[in-house]
């Protein structure tokens, strides 16, 4: 096919690449320079206020590193849950493959006032674990950091296990056969072939979770409650609750280039692993 | 090169079952210590899944593997000490020729001094020390074999196993491998199972030849006794070719056993054959065991030539017998020879002269 044709056959994509992602954020940036709600001269005004505040930073870094919490929890299961579908038997893979979507399957609401059930303070969690007697009172899980990460794991975890056992069943079985057959036990092949090997993977996984989890709006709010607040509360608040729109827009840029930083440098490390595959 | 005594593998009734599928069949194999022993076969007659059970990485339905008289069957494979060359022969792609070779001893926990040492041996062993810093897909595919058979032998392996090591070479290459490998083995004196489907390999690397159908042993003898003395119609058809002609079991004559053909000929089989008279039988007869003449001869077929096939050191005839049956003759070809024209009628007599083999149907 010719070039021209090829650049042909791209332009409706482009136009909606361009209508609905690069505009907005053009007047998103248009916006977050306005010096009233009404317009007014250009003003750097209100990325100055973002950064002046401890307290609004102090958000910032909360919601960089809540994703940074819900990412590894997500690795920590979802890499042997990766593992064990790239190994399991054709028929066994499906069904797993089939749990691990479950939850994209589900709507954010059903899914999330569910946990909640679970991890309430009479919920099933804290019976269980009262009844087993592992502790005296109930444990606080729901309006806690520690119940937003749960959640925000599980709910992400096909975002995690998905391109892993995508780069994982690509992988020459031989290879782990010819480490074993070398004298290696299962947990040293998993460490020195199959995590270095499944690298690419892992890294896309954990773009994908942590892009999802710090922008999870309705988890971090039903789950963390009112006294949490991350960032996409905070720019709803803003927003909707002060209308304070280019204060709004302004804390949205910040937040978009923060997370960009992050994405950039996982990335990067990512590139590193990429020649062996 | 210190020399090691090899060690001897033991298969005893080895029996694997993949549902109602027999992938092998009460194998019982006895290998000495240092001995190559080439398995042959069809692909899909079960050499791959013998191969695994030694490993460890199939536990068989039945039977036992001893190495050294001792079972092993209960050893995962990181803990049988059994050194495998793969096909596409499965170096780290993340990992230089140095850290591939380094791997199993790695393992072993061998201190770093020894360690190096130990690679820059095994580097030199295979000629390939240039190439210490590089990584796998730099190489090509001869060099990557010569790694994996580095990386293998560097832990000292009981018994090696290679699956079907030359496949993906080109044919020049193949030999250079073949003879590279089989001076390997014999320096280790290391006890060798080679899986192949290609018989010029397993009749000249092999100390001893199990050719294999259909998850069954046919035949294990030297490369030697396979070729000139095969038990076996299917191994006489799998290795080497040659021309069946059905017949009818006859009489005791002399020393040979008189088989009558369906093109019409009476012949004298080799000596030995005890088939029963009126049996129904396949005689076989290799192309390049029949001499070709104009004048009479004893214990021929006759025929005519209906092709004439120049194929560089033979002459190949393609012969039309009694029966509208072909039988193919293979003529060395000597400087100033006249071939034998098309329609010309001849006599095809094994040399020597009673070279018939017969199987019952
Ligand atoms: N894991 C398995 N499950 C079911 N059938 C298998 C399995 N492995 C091998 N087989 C079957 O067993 C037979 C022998 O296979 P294999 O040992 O790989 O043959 P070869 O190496 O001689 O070509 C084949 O028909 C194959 O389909
Ligand atoms: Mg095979």
């Amino acid at each position: 096919m010719s070039t021209a044709s090829t650049t042909r056959l791209t332009l409706p994509l482009t136009a909606l690449f361009a209508v609905c992602f690069v505009a907005p954020l053009c007047v998103l940036v248009a916006l977050s320079l306005a010096a009233g709600p009404d317009g007014g001269v250009a003003t750097i005004g209100h990325y100055a206020a973002f950064v002046g505040d401890r307290f609004n930073a102090s958000i910032l870094f909360d919601t960089l590193w809540l994703g940074v919490k819900a990412t590894l929890v997500c690795l920590l299961f979802g890499f042997p849950v990766a593992w064990i579908c790239a190994r399991a038997h054709v028929r066994w893979q499906s069904v797993l493959i089939f749990l691990v979507v479950l939850p994209i399957l589900t709507s954010v609401v059903v899914r999330t006032f569910s946990w909640i059930v679970i991890l309430g303070r009479h919920g099933l969690l804290n019976q269980i674990v009262l009844g087993l007697g592992l502790a005296d009172e109930p444990l606080r899980l729901l309006y806690s950091e520690a119940g937003v990460i749960i959640v925000l794991a599980q709910v992400q975890m096909p975002l995690m296990v998905l391109p892993i056992l995508t780069v994982l069943s690509r992988i020459d079985s031989n290879l782990f056969d010819a480490s074993q057959a070398l004298g290696a036990g299962q947990w040293r092949t998993l460490w020195r072939v199959a995590v270095p090997l499944s690298m690419p993977g892992i890294i896309a996984g954990c773009i994908l979770t942590y892009a999802a989890s710090i922008t999870a709006f309705v988890t971090q709010t039903l789950i963390g409650g009112a006294r949490l607040i991350y960032m996409p509360l905070f720019i709803y608040q803003q927003a909707v609750g002060a209308n304070n729109w280019p204060f709004a827009a302004a804390i949205s840029v910040i937040f978009m280039v923060a997370v960009l930083v992050v994405v950039a440098v996982l990335n990067g490390f990512g590139r590193r692993f990429e020649k062996h595959v | 090169m210190e020399s090691r005594r090899g060690h001897e593998l033991h298969l005893a009734g080895i029996t694997q079952r993949f549902g109602d599928y027999v992938a092998v069949r009460d194998i019982d194999l006895k290998i000495g210590a240092g001995e190559l022993v080439a398995l042959l076969g069809p692909s899909g007659c079960g050499k791959s899944t013998l191969l695994r059970i030694i490993s460890g990485f199939m536990p068989q339905t039945e039977g036992k593997v001893f190495f050294d008289g001792e079972a092993v069957d209960h050893l995962p494979p990181n803990k049988r000490g059994v050194g495998i060359v793969f096909q596409n022969y499965a170096l780290f792609p993340h990992m230089t020729i140095r850290q591939n070779i380094a791997y199993g001893l790695e393992v072993q926990r061998v201190p770093a001094a020894r360690l190096k040492t130990r690679v820059d041996e095994m580097l030199d062993l295979v000629h390939m020390g240039e190439f210490a810093e590089r990584y796998p897909r730099q190489l090509s595919g001869g060099q990557q074999q010569r790694i994996a058979l580095a990386r293998c032998l560097a832990v000292d392996p009981k018994i090696l196993l290679l699956d079907e090591p030359f496949g993906a070479l080109d044919k020049n290459l193949r030999l250079d491998m073949q003879i590279e490998v089989k001076r390997l083995q014999r320096e280790y004196g290391i006890t060798t199972v080679l899986v192949t489907h290609d018989q010029e390999e397993a009749l000249s690397m092999a100390d001893r030849v199990a050719v294999m159908s259909r998850g069954r042993i046919e035949q294990i003898a030297s490369p030697t006794d396979i070729y000139d003395r095969p038990e076996t119609l299917f191994v006489n058809q799998f290795v080497g070719s040659t021309n069946v002609l059905p017949g009818i079991a006859g009489e005791m004559a002399g020393a040979g056993q008189q088989v009558t053909l369906a093109c019409g000929e009476r012949i004298a089989l080799a000596e030995g054959s005890r088939l029963a008279t009126g049996a129904q039988v396949q005689v076989s007869i290799r192309p390049e065991h029949l001499t070709l003449q104009t004048a009479p001869l004893d214990n021929a077929i006759t025929g005519v030539i209906k092709a004439v096939m120049p194929l560089g050191p033979q002459v190949l005839y393609d012969i039309a017998v009694g029966d509208g049956t072909d039988i193919k003759v293979s003529v060395p070809r000597k400087r100033g020879d006249e071939f034998l024209l098309s329609g010309t009628r001849i006599f095809a007599a094994p040399v020597p002269p009673a070279g018939y083999r017969a199987f019952p149907v």
